[in-house]
């Protein structure tokens, strides 16, 4: 869940400010403005770019390179699920597309009540254990429909 | 007070660790028995998680798969003294999945909690990099290269010799990098290693600074492991708050230290320039070489990139010198290889062994055959780069060049098994399109080439102009393979052309797909 809903400058600022002394900062940046608001807005790209003396078409081009960056809001939580091939062995993909039919969504899509987002992972090393997913930071192996109802009611009961 | 370990490795909290640790806690104090509740690593057998051991005077008593809902009824059979219970195991050193095992890099990787500094040295933790930081890079080097380790990310290189070729390289400085970023589907020794034993890792990567006179390590650890990444900068922490890492190692006058980075979900960047690019805060693109990353790495500086398990082998090469390391193994491939048997599988884990046990032997023998209890019908071994292996080709013995002889890679040891309701179509189809989402775009026979195959393969499929278009998809693969930049398009062939070869039955038309 993010820690601030809303993009906000200072708080983009200082982020920045708390990494110049790493070498080569532009990813841990990134990921601390996805943890912070939940995604990196488009309006952190300039104060990014004139800080470590980049052009905006660079800082752009970093962003949209990784799967991780988002440049929208996302839900509140994030449910990843395996679509690799350990996984597909056991038969993800079908729980997988009723798990988004369950939740009234498809890859990459928020449900309405922007409770939870959901996204496609390739691989989280639960490869003896799967089908596999993984909702905010708890893992669920051997996943089906009703393992993903309980975790739900877990994480939005937390 | 009696010990109970509840791993914490992230399979067993997939499988409810967590709520069976809170549960002993609950039940422990009401019935009031005292129980330190101790969070190790996993064992590895992935079929017993969660798997809890209880240290009895006769040794640890393990229990599993265990569920929140199996506690009370472990506290009544007296598990606290290792009472009969239907989930007990016995000793978990002794059961034959283990038995069978010689583990080498993961001696330690289940017995111990993690973070703590006792427990490592206890288990023989520091005793490479004091030998190391003793005898000088000279000698280091001399006992890498002996023990015949090769690259265990995949590519199989010599590790004396890259080291060496770094340790020969002009100026002061240097980095060692590790490649933490373990996509491949089906694999997961890397992170049992960081969420297990990260000491030995921070012990590996130490004793490569010592030997190339590097004074920064980063480690490369994919976004898709926070737990992993977690545990390992807690060790981090701790290693430097001992001594272990910073300034001045232990008095020896040498300084090195680490920095965990995340990736950002980049498959490509498991890939050492992509890595390296990623690091130097850029898009994950490969490079061409030369110059190798040994002459010019990160930030155009000398540096060694190897994988978790390359250098988690150096304390024990170290410690036990490289001939003890060599005399395991086959041929050109010394040492052990931590297999990880995964996918549709009834004993799924990992398996620390010698090279030189055949596939058929590592599927059927120790992975029991799949899950479903349906025939096994192909393996995918090495990752989602790797050759789907048909039953006659289990008497492929588990070593780089015959699997090689045989189109195959190992590459970084896992082995995902299939059961006979695959579609190995769809599976040729979902490798080409795993290659279009993560190829960087660097270069056209990957980028271009795998979105044509992946088009190529669905007109297959819905049956259009079969001679026409399997030649086709030869041709595109053989392009691929032979004018690609980096693995990423030059392996991606390899599950298709397998497909064909092996599986050429089910590049028919497809029932739903030509009926679209």
């Amino acid at each position: 869940m993010p820690k601030t809903p809303v993009f906000d400058e200072g708080r983009a600022r200082q982020i920045i400010a708390e990494h110049l002394d790493l070498e080569g900062p532009l990813l841990p940046i990134l990921h601390a403005f996805n943890e912070e608001f939940g995604f990196v807005s488009d309006s952190a790209v300039p104060l990014i770019a004139d800080t470590l003396k980049l052009t905006r078409a660079e800082v752009h081009g970093v962003i949209t390179f990784y799967h991780d960056f988002r440049r929208e809001p996302c839900g509140r939580h994030v449910l990843k699920i395996c679509r690799a091939e350990a996984c597909q062995s056991l038969g993800s993909e079908a729980i997988a597309r009723g798990a988004l039919a369950e939740l009234g969504v498809t890859w990459h899509g928020t449900t309405k009540d922007g409770e939870i987002s959901v996204e496609p992972v390739y691989c989280l090393g639960l490869c003896a254990s799967g089908p596999s997913a993984l909702l905010d930071d708890l893992p669920i192996g051997r996943f089906d429909k009703a393992k993903l109802t309980e975790a739900i009611g877990e994480v939005s009961a937390a | 007070m009696t010990r109970v370990f509840v791993p914490k490795d992230v399979v067993a909290l997939a499988l409810g660790a967590d709520r069976i640790a809170r549960k002993i806690s609950e039940l422990g104090a009401a019935r009031g028995a005292t129980v330190e509740i101790v969070r190790n690593g996993s064992r590895g057998m992935f079929f017993l998680e969660p798997m809890i051991e209880v240290e009895t005077p006769s040794g640890r008593i393990a229990y599993g798969p265990v569920s929140a809902s199996d506690v009370a009824s472990l506290f009544d059979a007296n598990f606290l003294n290792g009472g009969a219970h239907a989930l007990r195991i016995g000793k978990a050193e002794e059961h034959p999945y283990l038995a069978k095992q010689t583990r080498l890099t993961f001696a330690r990787c289940g017995i111990t909690d993690p973070l703590s500094l006792q427990d490592y040295e206890a288990l023989d933790g520091w005793r490479g990099l004091s030998r190391a930081l003793a005898i000088g890079p000279t000698a280091i080097i001399a006992e890498v290269t002996q023990s015949g380790l090769r690259g265990r990310g995949g590519a199989g290189f010599p590790t004396g010799i890259k080291w060496k070729t770094v340790a020969d390289c002009a100026g002061d400085r240097k980095y060692v990098v590790c490649n933490a970023d373990e996509g491949d589907s089906g694999t997961f020794a890397d992170r049992m290693v960081l969420e297990g034993d990260p000491f030995m890792l921070i012990e590996g990567m130490a004793i490569c600074a010592v030997a190339i006179g590097a004074k920064k390590g980063y480690v490369y650890c994919r976004s898709e492991y926070p737990h992993g990444a977690k545990t390992f900068n807690e060790a981090l922490r701790l290693a430097r708050e001992a001594g272990w890492l910073g300034n001045n190692i232990k008095g020896s006058g040498f300084s090195f230290d680490i920095e965990l980075r995340m990736g950002a979900g980049a498959y490509v960047c498991g890939e050492e320039t992509a890595l390296l690019e990623s690091l130097e805060g850029k898009r994950g693109i490969v490079r061409a070489k030369p110059p190798l990353p040994a002459h010019k790495g990160l930030f155009q500086q000398p540096t060694v990139v190897n994988n978790v398990l390359s250098f988690a082998a150096a304390p024990f090469i170290l410690a036990e010198g490289g001939a003890a390391y060599a005399s395991f193994g086959m041929g050109r491939s010394r040492g052990t290889m931590p297999l990880q048997i995964a996918g549709n599988v009834r004993y799924g884990g990992l398996f620390e062994t010698a090279f030189g046990l055949t596939l058929g032997e590592i599927v059927e023998e120790i992975g029991g055959g799949t899950l479903s209890a349906r025939p096994v019908r192909a393996v995918q071994c090495g990752g989602p780069l790797g050759a789907y292996f048909p039953k006659a080709l289990f008497d492929t013995p588990f070593d780089y060049e015959a699997f090689a002889a045989k189109d195959g890679l190992i590459g970084h040891g896992g082995l995902v098994v299939f059961d006979d309701t695959v579609d190995m179509a769809e599976m040729a189809r979902f490798a080409m399109e795993f290659c279009a989402i993560e190829s960087c775009g660097k270069c056209t026979p990957c980028r271009i080439g795998s979105t044509r195959g992946q088009e190529t393969i669905e007109r297959l499929m819905k049956g259009e102009n079969i001679a026409g278009n399997l030649t086709l998809l030869e041709d595109l693969c053989q392009t691929m393979k032979f004018g690609s930049l980096c693995a990423l398009g030059g392996f991606a062939p390899y599950p298709v052309t397998s497909a064909l070869r092996h599986f050429p039955e089910d590049f028919q038309p497809h029932m739903a797909a030509a009926a679209e």
